[in-house]
């Protein structure tokens, strides 16, 4: 080993290290951290302890009633013969829902097109706006306005399908003998009002989540459709909706998971059965949320269980639904970025 | 094909050369008029106009002296149907069917829009007419329903308990949402992460949670194990379940917008994490984050099933959140209009529109912070901005004045530089 004054030369170790890049966080950082994930596990916990409490509070009757509390129709957990299932009212709450899709797909998807393709700047961004308003107009007041303005005004259509269409088994109202009936009482209170309400309020969701996926159709495609002496409409068709189909079908299923969740329209609307009915425009129908917003105050403790029972299916469907639905949306959203 | 120029291939023309291989075929009228993609022709304005006085005459003589239908609804579609039918028509006198089959689509994006927005309008518009009656009198809004029964005229009680209620709820719940919902978004985009990614799953999912769920979980939960009654507390939150998820999700998009450059800026001057949420993260994002905020308060307003099942009804006037039921303005309208009383329901209309009216003004107030990305500021905050900066440069000229006068000789590496503060905002 040679020394002089100037340099000394530092024996290599034997083994060399590579050098840890990891960066030790301040004091002041660490606490950051530490709120930022409190944070985040407050939210899981929260959203945890709703399924957790739901299954807990359920376990109850669900031991008791067994597999039969799905195809069960009638609901008294109470009284009666103690027989409960929500095959009723969740087939009731499926019909609205679909009724309210059927009226929703065709509008939303016209409305996003004209929104992101056909107006210019200035009037998009105030589209923009008023729907996101309707989003957040309050579900009483359409309640409000289904009950007292739309179902008047539905029920001479409803008759008019009624009549004209009777020879689809959906559409036909009959009594139990199976007579026709015509008459407007045998209208009011149906799933298709309660759908056409319900429509309203999920077209919001469906038109944002569509009016994203297509302002994502790439500009390459859109111009090229376009120098090939295309339309707006032909453009369009092949360029943009393709594009958007992820958008489509999930702002769709997004809009599903919301129509099976509302509650107090629906509840408002709607005059409740626990019988399967398939004639969507004759009165008498059922969801599980006006369900579980009838029932919850005069319900037991064991009542109060199978309303809980309910609410689980309710949640666990919804869950399944909007998971699909936003995988669906992410996917279509890797997929647009071609140039 | 008969646009290329088929010329007899002679033994003379392969003489000619190599070059000339290439060919440019002559033009026989192949190429179109050009497609006017922007612009509404005169003929086609008039068209529509045309097809739509068409369309409503058919279905008026159909409705009034052709066949026996009736009603309003009924009326519009045959309209409609017959506007649509006469306007391709007309179109396809003039134009190819391209372009017929264009404007069609056209007239229907733009019908769908004008649904959208009449059926917006006109259920704000119903409400608000219909509660008319009620807001009219004062004391519908300083009044309780305390002394007025079903059938008392609407000169008497009033709906300021429910006013207050709602205020009360959605302040607790505010208080509850605003800074777990903004610290968990800036979990989702500052910090990252295998976790972060799963909260964002997570929150995702509680978007979907009906609103019945997050009320029957509050009711089990809370009312039913901890204070065995109902009461305004309970009802906020179940308010904050619903309100969360919201402002999550809008706060993570906001924050998702701040650029990039500003952060890295921000660490290559070595501030902390935590400095730069706090100063540069969160100030350029605020007026959209304010914006998430009261978009969420404008649906927390109006939910009214969670309450349902966690608040409970009261006549009375309850300032205490955490005993008694105490009611708010979308549990007021579903309880007036249960009532058969055309008086009762006359009130439900008058909440309603106070319900109404009140979302409206967030929204307003919302679109006026708002709608501005981050970064983007009003005239007011830049010349706010400019002015910091330039008070910023002076300081720092003076601190070198100064220090040049006190070390004449020192050259500036070896002084110790002190960091620049912050800008006192």
């Amino acid at each position: 080993m040679t020394t002089d004054s100037v340099t000394e030369v530092i024996p290599a170790s034997p083994t060399p290290r590579p050098r840890s890049l990891v960066s030790r966080p301040v004091q002041a950082d660490r606490v950051f951290r530490a709120v930022c994930y409190a944070a985040g596990g407050i939210t899981v916990a929260i959203m945890l302890a709703v399924g957790v409490f739901l299954s807990g509070r359920a376990g109850e009757a669900l031991a008791r009633s067994g597999p039969a509390f799905l195809w069960t129709q009638a609901w008294s957990p109470e009284g009666g013969d103690g027989q409960f299932g929500i095959a009723a009212v969740l087939f009731g709450t499926v019909t609205i829902a679909f009724i309210a899709l059927s009226i929703a797909l065709p509008l939303s998807l016209a409305t996003a097109l004209l929104i992101s393709e056909v107006v210019p700047g200035r009037i998009r961004s105030t589209l923009i706006s008023l729907v996101d308003l309707m989003a957040a107009v309050p579900s009483v007041v359409f309640g409000l306005w289904g009950v007292f303005f739309l179902q008047a005004n539905v029920i001479p259509v409803s008759q008019w399908i009624s009549t004209y269409f009777a020879w689809i088994p959906l559409f036909a109202v009959t009594d139990p003998s199976g007579a026709r009936v015509t008459d407007a009482g045998a209208f009011t209170s149906s799933a298709f009002i309660a759908g056409i309400v319900v429509s309203l309020m999920i077209v919001p969701t469906q038109t944002s989540v569509m009016r994203e996926a297509f302002s994502q159709a790439p500009l390459g495609e859109r111009e090229g459709a376009l120098a090939l002496g295309s339309t707006r409409w032909g453009m369009i068709r092949t360029v943009v909706l393709p594009f958007g189909r992820g958008g489509i079908i999930g702002g769709t299923m997004l809009a599903l998971g919301r129509a099976l969740g509302e509650t107090i329209a629906v509840v408002m609307i709607i005059s409740p059965i626990f019988t399967i009915n398939w004639q969507v425009l004759k009165t008498g129908t059922n969801s599980v949320s006006a369900l579980i917003a009838l029932r919850y105050g005069e319900a037991s403790q064991f009542g109060l269980s199978a309303l809980m029972a309910a609410g689980l299916v309710l949640f666990i469907i919804t869950l399944i639904v909007n998971f699909t639905a936003s995988t669906i949306v992410a996917r279509s959203r890797s997929g647009a970025e071609s140039n | 094909m008969t646009i290329v120029d088929t010329a007899p291939r002679t033994p003379s023309a392969q003489e000619q050369a190599p070059a000339a291989r290439t060919e440019i075929p002559v033009r026989r009228e192949a190429v179109g008029e050009r497609r006017d993609l922007r612009s509404v022709p005169l003929d086609d304005a008039f068209n529509v106009v045309g097809a739509v006085a068409a369309g409503i005459a058919v279905a008026t003589l159909l409705f009034g002296w052709l066949t026996p239908m009736t009603g309003f609804i009924g009326w519009l579609v045959i309209s409609f149907i017959a506007f649509l039918g006469i306007y391709a028509v007309l179109s396809s006198l003039r134009a190819d069917r391209l372009t017929v089959s264009e404007r069609i689509m056209t007239a229907l994006f733009y019908s769908a829009g004008a649904i959208l927005l009449g059926a917006l309008v006109f259920v704000l518009g119903y409400t608000v007419v219909r509660g008319v009656p009620a807001l009219i009198n004062p004391n519908f809004f300083v009044e309780t329903m305390k002394l007025a029964g079903p059938l008392e005229p609407l000169s008497v009680g009033g709906i300021a308990h429910a006013i207050v209620g709602t205020l009360i709820q959605i302040s607790i719940a505010l208080v509850i949402t605003i800074p777990l919902g903004i610290t968990t978004a800036v979990f989702l985009n500052e910090v990252g992460g295998r976790f972060a990614r799963f909260v964002r799953t997570i929150s995702d999912a509680m978007t979907a949670l009906p609103s019945i769920v997050a009320g029957l979980f509050i009711y089990a939960a809370i009312v039913t194990l901890v204070t065995h009654q109902r009461s305004g507390f309970a009802a906020a939150l179940a308010i904050s379940v619903m309100m969360l998820p919201i402002i999550i999700r809008a706060s993570d998009v906001v924050l998702r917008l701040v650029p990039n450059n500003l952060r890295e800026a921000s660490y290559a001057l070595g501030t902390t994490r935590w400095r730069t949420v706090w100063h540069v993260v969160l100030p350029t994002s605020r007026s959209g984050l304010v914006t998430a905020v009261i978009l969420g308060t404008a649906r927390g307003i109006g939910e009214t099933s969670p309450v349902l099942l966690t608040s409970g009804v009261t006549a009375e006037m309850n300032l205490n959140p955490f005993s008694g039921p105490m009611i708010s303005l979308p549990l007021q309208v579903f309880d007036f209009v249960k009532s058969p009383e055309p008086n009762m329901v006359a009130r439900g209309f008058g909440a309603a529109a106070t319900l109404v009216l009140l979302v409206l003004a967030l929204f307003l107030i919302a679109r006026l912070i708002g709608g501005r990305g981050p970064g983007q500021l009003s005239d007011r905050q830049r010349r706010a901005v400019a002015g910091a900066s330039a008070r910023d440069l002076r300081r720092i000229e003076d601190a070198g004045a100064r220090r040049v006068r006190a070390l004449p000789s020192a050259s500036p590496s070896t002084e110790p530089t002190h960091p620049i503060e912050e800008n006192p905002s």
